[in-house]
């Protein structure tokens, strides 16, 4: 496995392990905000998680018009 | 000790003071020589009229019963955080009910009257610890820095949003930030207005302790025990030598920010969030 699709796979596992969603259910392109039912605030907490989890700083201005897993990988793999 | 009702609050009090209140915005409680300063204002204790009421009504409590308290501790009731900073929906709807040079006036007493409350926490002859979780944003994060100590959840998320309304933070955040950290992280806050986790404040410098979720007040708690063992006047000299107020540069922010209100740019900032339909408009 690359390290892209790794770290994809780590960030759909823990939101589906956080907000409790069966990790089946779950894709790379689905817009999380429908898929994990979460409203900004909950993304926010998302955000956070993101961050301890790999270790990183990851500004809110990076994520601006962000909505599918994949590409929220993409940000992150660009700060390992 | 008589239960009393204070404007439709229960209350208890002692010769000294009011000891404990219920307030629609905030409580508080003395045990122990700690008091207990809880935020419940839903959807996240944003700071408007009420609030500021009930904080002056604090903050003239707090006088009376300083002699029987070495310790305040301020947390957030609420689930959402610690505070998401100003009522700007308020703040909105009361400038658009009087001509421009009477809101400048009202934002102008507005701010005077937070910072006279802000500064006495500041500088009160006890130990402050804010006990914050989630978010943290704008005139909360500026409540938690007048605390000696912050003690952080994990999940807490810090933040200075008001470049996007066209205005600085109002109530002493720039003058507290520069008295507490480096210049750089200042501007980081500042200027890109992104959001910070409680790891990175602490690897600054302002964070005092990270706890695990939903552990925040507990350890403010035990914190306060300890600082409870040692001598009160030897405890207020120490925070005085070591915490100046920057009286000089709070009137300046208070300035400058009114300067900035009357701008178009600010009313049209304000307006787009008042209308906003997200119950969290003040995320990024």
């Amino acid at each position: 496995m690359t390290a892209s699709k790794q770290t994809l796979e780590e960030i759909l596992n823990l939101a589906a392990a956080h907000f409790k969603v069966p990790r089946e259910k779950l894709t790379p392109d689905d817009d999380f905000f429908k898929t994990l039912g979460i409203d900004s605030l909950q993304a926010l907490d998302l955000l956070t998680r993101l961050e301890h989890h790999f270790h990183i700083e990851l500004p809110d201005y990076e994520l601006q018009g962000v909505s599918d897993f994949r590409t929220l990988a993409d940000r992150i793999q660009a700060r390992l | 000790m008589n239960p009393v009702r204070d404007e439709g609050h229960v209350t208890k009090e002692t010769g000294q003071g009011m000891e404990s209140f219920r307030g629609e915005a905030l409580s508080w409680e003395l045990k122990d020589g700690v008091i207990e300063l809880a935020l419940h204002r839903s959807p996240c204790n944003e700071i408007g009229s009420l609030t500021l009421e009930e904080l002056e009504k604090f903050v003239h409590a707090l006088e009376g019963f300083q002699d029987e308290a070495h310790a305040l501790i301020i947390y957030s009731e609420l689930k959402a955080g610690f505070c998401a900073g100003a009522d700007l929906r308020e703040l909105y709807r009361r400038s658009q009910e009087m001509d421009r040079q009477d809101a400048a006036k009202g934002v102008r007493d507005y701010l005077e009257r937070i910072h006279r409350v802000l500064n006495t926490i500041d500088a009160a002859p006890l130990t402050t610890i804010a006990a914050v979780h989630g978010v943290t944003f704008g005139g909360g994060f500026e409540l938690a820095l007048v605390c000696d100590l912050i003690v952080a959840d994990k999940m807490a998320r810090f933040c200075f949003p008001e470049l996007r309304l066209g205005l600085i933070p109002g109530f002493g955040g720039i003058p507290r930030l520069k008295r507490d950290l480096g210049n750089a992280v200042v501007r980081d806050l500042l200027l890109t207005g992104r959001s910070f986790n409680a790891t990175k404040l602490q690897q600054v410098g302002l964070v005092s302790q990270i706890v695990a979720e939903g552990e925040a007040l507990r350890v403010a708690r035990a914190t306060a025990a300890q600082l409870g063992k040692f001598d009160r006047q030897t405890s207020i000299a120490a925070k005085e030598f070591i915490k100046p107020i920057p009286y000089e540069e709070l009137q300046r922010e208070i300035d400058i920010f009114c300067e900035l209100f009357v701008r178009p740019a600010v009313e049209s900032g304000l307006r787009k969030f008042a209308e906003s339909e997200d119950a969290q408009p003040y995320l990024p």
